[in-house]
């Protein structure tokens, strides 16, 4: 069997332990979830040794008809990109599984639920961003809101059903729009003598102006909403103050790099001419995006909203990025997903440990933590430094690429955009002045510092920032070609350099 | 001399077999004592079907032909049409089989002394399965009718058995009654604007054979008067049977008074019958002026697809939920029915499929949640039913998402398929609108997943009946052709790759 389809399916595998496992004992469905999840970390390494670095176009590539009449397959295949991305799935969900130990116990319905829950997106989130079949593609996208929806009405906290069904909600209206862009693309195909759903072959196709901006918008949107790009990101906030910890990673850190995937791999690829029509709006809406964000990250109370709204802000720069066209700009883009994923994960963890042991979400109730659990804090400050692209940690290399990738082409975008790390600095420091230092809060004192498992759980992130941070050259050496090809499909190249004019 | 016609009985058998049967469980009414009636009943209505379903299978290879002197034409897109009425109306059948959804003696006032006294002792109506089996044969005819007379039998026969049977709920018998009344005079009323248009059919092209009205319609210089008159007619006759807005509005009241597998086995069957015919006279008969009927079916597509989306939204009870969400999917059958093309009726023969068996199952889980006084119907008490049954609102989820176009049900790959038809023969507009229904639909398809799984229960809470073995295997045939056939639609895609579906 093709590496990546095993890859695919080995969290299924664990699903049907677990299917057979009693759900009494606990402790046994975690080791299973565990076990599970790192095999699929082995397997998804293992593609490594099999990829072919520095090259164009999809590798380890499978394809089996699935659905004749409309000549759907099962096809599966890997670029830079979606190399890079399986791997920060992979890596991140025995890291939750390890880090959210204890999470699923509070839940509506069993543990047992939770992991096979958290299992099965696993399989769908390698399987999108491996899918080379639009159609294949657009199933699983919509195909995992639903595990989401379970994972947060079910476990989370607050007003959990409310944000699940707003999630689902807002998702599948998207999903829609996009569907009916399918379904375009494809009767396109039809008209022009070979019906396909082939990202390739559908990349080829001749499609005349004013259809081109249709179907990319029915794309751009639900992936838009996905990202989420102002003003459709109502519904993270949401999503974010009721799901656990390990929801909140798995759909900020990955969920939502489908939007941004999507953007690269569908609107930019196949429809070359609206997004140069479309690009300048765009980055007006990633600007609004970065500034809004950041502001309103800077006033919120709740640690998750906060969180969530740092992200709001990421994903502006994660889009400026890309539609600013350039090589900086896509690979810095690109390389952004993965730092981002990392780094919510950090806040994400830590933030959950500290609600955890406070019972509580607000900020100001965590205040003088760094004398009580030193080693907690610490980390807690490292990932919030990483949030705000401290040189030396890994979103340092991909703001700076996104924003010098920008400057060439669009030089006040660029100048609008440096304000969202300044504005960063503010939300963190401020954050991290009012939870850890300042006054030890009442009901603080007694506060545990992280134990053997959950340091094991944020060690690797941490490591990870790091060694992104300093040494990041062998994941842009493994985006580049995926930047170039993109590139050439819109047919566009790098703006000369303003230098010497 | 004078000779007889062959009739090619062979052809014919299944429905045949189906009227025998229901011929059968008369006698058996009259003869055979009443406690061993509702068993024999039972069985004989099923293995009617069975064997009905086996005919057909057996007629496959005969395709293309035309019986009983070309009023009859047996084509793959009729024998599969057949097929499917046969398949769902056996599972819907499975879920007649509790007995206490029918009226002990339906002459009895309701609330008299009579009717207090049949129900203590026990019985139930059991002529409702020769009634069921005659509305069955009906629908066989229906969708390879080649003529109008046929077809106006077909339908007749198809809907005089529904209007009875829609009377007999055991409970609410009020409310039961009145959905008969009204669904018998609607559908007499839409059955007489059929057989008007068929006059005006007759006498534009002198012949009630749809080819021959083509040949008609065809005849340059023709004065098109009658047939546009004759259209208008028979459409609103065909409209009516499918629930299409603006003949809709019989649609919630009968799909909530009925007894809830009738529901069920009405939803599906009668929607499968009467969308076969109806893609058989358009294609047949008014293919050649497609151009002149096509923007008014538009509007009533995109109208219907709207309409039942934005009406259902602020529905409290679940069978209503279910008929208005019934009045959505007629809207996007429609769209099939509008491509006029090969595809166009591939695709709405699966959407047929995946939404009759969602369909059944849906109205075979609602047989299943009760009180102390029968079903219950209200949304609001269904709260936290996946506490009380995770099964159960698992498997009525399926079915919702099913009918909300989900992928990796039936239903997507349904909606999927009848879009891209839509989409290939120009309509966008269609798709526009059918995309942004959907986002209305699934919007309270998932509501009534959030108040099972994610409401707390109330003390009003209902308790889930324990499904007999039959009951059990009919959800648990909906549950598995909805997810098979999301994830492997070519199961039925693959019966359907044929040159000539229909026989024009």
């Amino acid at each position: 069997m093709n590496l990546l389809t095993l890859t695919i399916l080995l969290p299924l595998v664990g699903v049907l332990a677990l299917a057979i496992a009693p759900r009494e004992n606990t402790k046994n469905i975690k080791l299973i979830a565990l076990g599970s999840s790192v095999i699929t970390l082995i397997s998804s390494l293992l593609m490594l040794t099999k990829y072919k670095f520095g090259v164009q176009g999809f590798q380890l590539v499978s394809s089996h008809s699935w659905f004749k009449v409309f000549n759907i397959n099962y096809a599966v295949g890997i670029d830079g990109l979606a190399l890079v991305l399986i791997l920060l799935t992979t890596v991140l969900v025995p890291i939750v599984v390890v880090g959210g130990w204890n999470e699923a116990e509070n839940g509506r319905w069993s543990v047992k639920t939770f992991y096979i829950l958290i299992l099965v997106l696993e399989t769908f989130m390698v399987a999108v961003f491996a899918a080379t079949d639009v159609f294949l593609f657009y199933v699983i996208f919509e195909a995992m809101l639903v595990p989401v929806y379970f994972l947060i009405g079910g476990f989370g906290r607050g007003d959990r059903g409310a944000a699940a069904l707003k999630f689902l909600l807002y998702s599948l209206f998207g999903g829609l729009l996009m569907l009916a862009a399918v379904i375009g693309i494809f009767v396109i195909s039809v008209h022009q003598g070979h019906a396909s759903f082939d990202v390739t072959q559908l990349s080829h196709l001749k499609i005349s102006h004013n259809t081109q901006d249709w179907l990319f918008l029915g794309f751009f949107i639900a992936f838009a909403i996905k990202a989420p790009l102002f003003p459709f990101h109502t519904w993270l906030p949401a999503a974010a103050r009721s799901a656990t910890p390990g929801t909140s990673i798995l759909v900020l850190g990955v969920l939502d790099k489908v939007g941004t995937y999507g953007m690269i791999r569908f609107c930019l690829a196949l429809f070359p001419e609206a997004t140069k029509t479309f690009a300048p709006y765009i980055i007006v809406l990633a600007l609004i995006s970065i500034i809004y964000g950041a502001f309103l990250a800077i006033g919120q109370k709740d640690l998750n909203s906060l969180i969530a709204f740092t992200s709001i802000s990421h994903f502006g720069f994660i889009v400026l990025g890309i539609f600013a066209l350039t090589s900086q700009g896509i690979t810095g883009a690109s390389l952004y997903m993965v730092n981002h994923g990392f780094s919510t994960a950090a806040l994400f963890l830590v933030g959950g440990w500290m609600i955890e042991r406070r019972n509580s979400t607000q900020v100001a109730d965590f205040g003088g933590l760094q004398r009580i659990t030193p080693v907690m804090a610490w980390s807690f400050f490292i990932a919030g430094l990483s949030a705000l692209a401290l040189p030396g940690l890994s979103s340092f290399v991909s703001e700076f690429l996104v924003l010098l990738g920008t400057f060439t082409r669009y030089p006040a975008a660029a100048v609008v955009g440096t304000l969202g790390i300044i504005l960063a600095a503010l939300y963190v420091l401020i954050l991290v002045q009012r939870a850890l230092h300042g006054p030890l809060q009442e009901g603080n004192e007694d506060t545990p510092d992280l134990n053997l498992r959950e340091k094991i759980a944020i060690a690797p992130v941490i490591v990870a920032l790091v060694v992104l941070g300093f040494y990041p050259k062998p994941a842009i050496h493994t985006i580049n070609p995926m930047t170039s090809q993109v590139l050439s499909q819109v047919h566009v190249s790098d703006p000369t350099p303003l230098a010497g004019k | 001399m004078l000779s007889t016609p062959a009739l090619n009985y062979n052809l014919l058998a299944p429905i045949l077999i189906v009227l025998g049967g229901a011929l059968l469980g008369v006698l058996v009414e009259g003869f055979v004592a009443r406690a061993y009636r509702a068993r024999l009943q039972i069985i004989i209505a099923l293995l009617t079907v069975a064997t009905a379903f086996g005919w057909v299978i057996s007629i496959r290879a005969a395709v293309s032909q035309t019986a009983a002197i070309d009023s009859v034409s047996t084509d793959a897109a009729g024998t599969f049409l057949q097929g499917t009425i046969l398949v769902l109306a056996f599972v819907a059948l499975l879920f007649f089989t509790q007995n206490d959804h029918f009226a002990p003696q339906a002459s009895a006032l309701p609330g008299s002394s009579e009717e207090k006294e049949a129900t203590l002792s026990g019985v139930q109506m059991t002529e409702i399965y020769p009634l069921v089996l005659f509305a069955i044969s009906g629908m066989l005819l229906f969708p390879v009718a080649h003529d109008l007379i046929t077809l106006f039998v077909a339908l007749e026969v198809l809907s005089i058995p529904l209007y009875i049977i829609t009377g007999l709920a055991r409970r609410r018998r009020l409310l039961s009654q009145e959905a008969a009344l009204k669904y018998f005079l609607l559908g007499a009323y839409s059955s007489a604007f059929f057989l008007f248009g068929g006059a005006f059919l007759y006498g534009f092209s002198g012949s009630l054979s749809l080819g021959t009205i083509r040949t008609a319609a065809q005849t340059p210089g023709a004065n098109h008067i009658f047939l546009f008159l004759g259209l208008i007619f028979v459409s609103v006759g065909l409209l009516f049977k499918v629930g299409a807005v603006p003949f809709h509005s019989w649609t919630p009241d009968v799909y909530q008074g009925a007894p809830t597998p009738v529901t069920g086995f009405m939803a599906a069957c009668t929607k499968v019958a009467a969308f076969g015919a109806m893609f058989r006279i358009f294609v047949v008969a008014f293919g050649a002026i497609q151009s002149d009927w096509r923007p008014v079916f538009v509007a009533i597509a995109t109208v219907t697809m709207a309409g039942g989306a934005i009406a259902a939204i602020s529905q409290r009870d679940v069978k209503r939920t279910l008929a208005y969400s019934s009045i959505t999917h007629a809207g996007f059958l429609l769209s099939g029915v509008i491509a006029l093309s090969q595809i166009g009726l591939t695709s709405m023969l699966f959407y047929l499929v995946a939404y009759g068996f969602a369909t059944i199952g849906a109205f075979g889980i609602v047989t299943l949640v009760r009180d102390s006084t029968g079903e219950v119907n209200d949304l609001n008490r269904w709260a936290g039913l996946a506490k009380k049954s995770p099964l159960v609102a698992t498997a009525f989820s399926l079915f919702l998402l099913s009918f909300g176009g989900v992928p990796l049900t039936a239903g997507f790959i349904a909606k999927f398929s009848i879009f891209t038809a839509a989409y290939d023969s120009g309509n966008i507009a269609i798709v526009v609108v059918g995309v942004l229904s959907s986002a209305i639909a699934l919007f309270f398809y998932l509501r009534v997943i959030l108040i099972m799984f994610f409401k707390e229960p109330t003390d009003e809470t209902v308790t889930v009946a324990v499904p007999s073995f039959m009951v059990s295997a009919g959800i648990g045939i909906c549950f598995i052709a909805t997810l098979v056939l999301g994830v492997y639609p070519d199961l039925v895609f693959n019966l359907l790759r044929l040159p000539t579906l229909l026989v024009p």
